[in-house]
């Protein structure tokens, strides 16, 4: 439908006063402005050797959390793989050790592809143990794709590392791993 | 005209040349470190400490950089442009005294009366590379009308549509801001009576005040005309990126680039060089440039640096302005030069000339600038603004589409 000319609002530019037409007051009011700017604090990082301060929830690099043994406390159950879009993760399962009390599975293998991720968490909200957790490890690099497929042992490094150095602290602290490292009923 | 030692000029070449390019590289440091000031960053630190050897990587790798030359252009001109703005834009320094000069001599009565009084002038230590020049400023201006040259060339050559425009552009609006830039100036020269820069400093060193407080109006003027030769930014028009890509000089590449750019900032030194001496008295400063006189050489260098100062302050003030007013339209930057400029330079002039005739004292004219700008002020007639008249239609009351709209 075309626009009624009586539905047209025309709106005009304000008049320019006195001080508007001569310019040069507005003129100074930004030079204030700009010279205020000049001397005020830069918020310039220097960042190689000024780190970045990165809230908790950060999402970087993946760890595997161990439990109060050490041992890892991932159950296997497939859930952050399932959840996971861009399917990185691959895990192969074991029976866990007969002295692992608690649990019935526990990971043979844990591969993550650090390439394929596309760092959206959904692994660590899928987690029903949270036994993968995103780090704030921000500066990952590598020279070849295949160093950039962590397995076990390197992730679980990797929370060695982040646990030790206090970037990422242990956020858990449940002594049982959850209904989904139970047998199943029956 | 009198003649010089060549060896001694070529000194004074030299040193001055190689100055004057030090400070256009360290212009372009400035530059980047003032904008990311004003945009509350760092700038460049990474190059020498706090990044004071930029300039030098900057050059090198203008030297290194592949240079282009795009099949579609008119070779000569292409490469004849870069040359000609930069040689226009450094020859303009020429004329500019830098300090310790003494007033070239008046027109003598007879041939015997003017060869002595040469002769007295040239035993003077002159730091100027062109000393006793009486036309000064007329050559600055001729040279600065010359400098569009390089830019149309370099905008016509190209072949592009980019260029093309930003050289249009370019021409129009030099040739536009010409006008009150040498009108703007022609008061302080009926003031001094003399064009030459060396007498107009000089003038000023023995008044023991600056041209600056009886000539405000012009100092404006020739300030924000200063900015448009120089296409500084609230008049960057010719090379407006958002719009036409790099503008005059977007098919350039490696030094010929550089050489374009370059010429900018011999713009914008040769303009603040000419501002310090025309308003801001020069190498004068009320009386304190003296206090060396009995050592020459050391005179001569405390004024070059008296000199200096002021021009780096207006060079400062630019880089500030650079980031305080935006781009102007390119009706506005039309009217503001024919419209409000040009008239307030030539009333400017006439309250020169009646204060003159009459022999009032000088500081009128300050009053007089005033009153100018004042009246400029109240004129009704909008400046920045087309005069366009927006056809209402009737308005229709009461309608329900019309109070949807209009939120009543």
């Amino acid at each position: 439908m075309p626009i009624a000319e009586s539905e047209v609002r025309w709106v005009e530019a304000p008049k320019l006063g006195f001080w508007d037409q001569l310019y040069l007051p507005a003129m100074v009011d930004g030079l204030k402005t700009t010279v205020g700017h000049l001397f005020s604090k830069k918020i310039t990082e220097q960042y190689p050797e000024q780190e970045p301060k990165l809230p908790g929830n950060y999402r970087g690099v993946h760890r595997l959390n161990r439990d109060e043994a050490g041992r890892v406390r991932c159950v296997a159950c497939y859930m952050c793989a399932t959840a996971c879009p861009a399917h990185c993760i691959d895990i192969v399962a074991a029976p866990s050790p007969p002295d692992w009390t608690g649990r019935e599975k526990y990971p043979e293998t844990f591969v993550l592809d650090e390439l394929r991720c596309i760092y959206c968490g959904m692994c660590e909200e899928a987690c029903p143990v949270d036994a993968i957790e995103l780090t704030t490890l921000y500066d990952l690099t590598g020279l070849s794709r295949e160093e950039m497929v962590f397995d076990k042992e390197k992730l679980l490094s990797v929370f060695d590392f982040t646990t030790k150095a206090g970037t990422d602290p242990v956020r858990t602290h449940g002594g049982r791993l959850g209904p989904a490292s139970e047998p199943p009923p029956g | 005209m009198p003649s010089f030692e060549p060896g001694y000029l070529a000194i004074v070449i030299v040193a001055l040349m190689g100055g004057v390019l030090g400070v256009v590289g360290y212009l372009t440091l400035a530059e980047r470190k003032v904008s990311a000031w004003i945009q509350d960053r760092l700038g460049p630190n990474r190059v020498g400490p706090g990044g004071l050897l930029q300039p030098l990587a900057d050059g090198g790798k203008f030297f290194l950089k592949e240079e282009v030359i795009p099949k579609h252009v008119d070779r000569v001109f292409y490469l004849l442009a870069p040359a000609v703005a930069v040689i226009t834009a450094l020859l303009a320094i020429a004329v500019v005294p830098f300090g310790s000069t003494v007033a070239p001599p008046a027109p003598q009565a007879t041939i015997d009366a003017f060869e002595s009084s040469q002769a007295a002038y040239r035993s003077h230590f002159s730091f100027v590379l062109a000393p006793g020049v009486d036309i000064g400023i007329l050559y600055v201006f001729a040279l600065g009308s010359l400098a569009v040259y390089g830019v149309i060339l370099a905008g016509w050559s190209a072949n592009s549509k980019y260029s093309l425009i930003g050289a249009l552009r370019s021409s129009a609006q030099i040739i536009s801001y010409e006008i009150p830039l040498g009108m703007s100036v022609l008061g302080v020269f009926l003031i001094v009576g003399s064009l030459n820069l060396e007498t107009i400093a000089g003038w000023q060193g023995s008044h023991r005040y600056w041209l600056v407080l009886v000539q405000p109006l012009a100092f404006l003027l020739f300030l924000v005309s200063a900015y448009a030769e120089g296409s500084r930014l609230p008049f960057d028009l010719p090379e407006a990126e958002q719009e036409l890509v790099g503008g005059y000089h977007t098919e350039y590449s490696s030094m010929k680039l550089g050489f374009m750019l370059m010429a900018e900032y011999v713009h914008l030194v040769t303009a603040g060089l000419i501002v310090s001496i025309l308003f801001f008295g020069g190498w004068s400063l009320f009386g304190l440039e003296s206090i060396f006189d009995r050592v020459p050489v050391l005179a001569a260098i405390f004024k070059l640096i008296i000199l200096v100062a002021k021009m780096l302050i207006y060079c400062a003030f630019a880089l500030v302005v650079r980031w305080t007013i935006p781009r102007f339209r390119f009706d506005q930057l039309m009217s503001i030069a024919w419209k409000a400029m040009i008239p307030l330079a030539l009333a400017n002039l006439v309250c020169v000339m009646i204060v003159k005739q009459y022999g009032w004292p000088l500081i009128w004219l300050a009053f007089a600038s005033v009153g100018l700008l004042a009246a400029a002020g109240l004129w009704h007639g909008s400046v920045t603004m087309p005069r366009r008249k927006v056809a209402r239609p009737p308005v229709a009351t009461g309608g329900l589409a019309t109070s949807r709209l209009t939120g009543v």
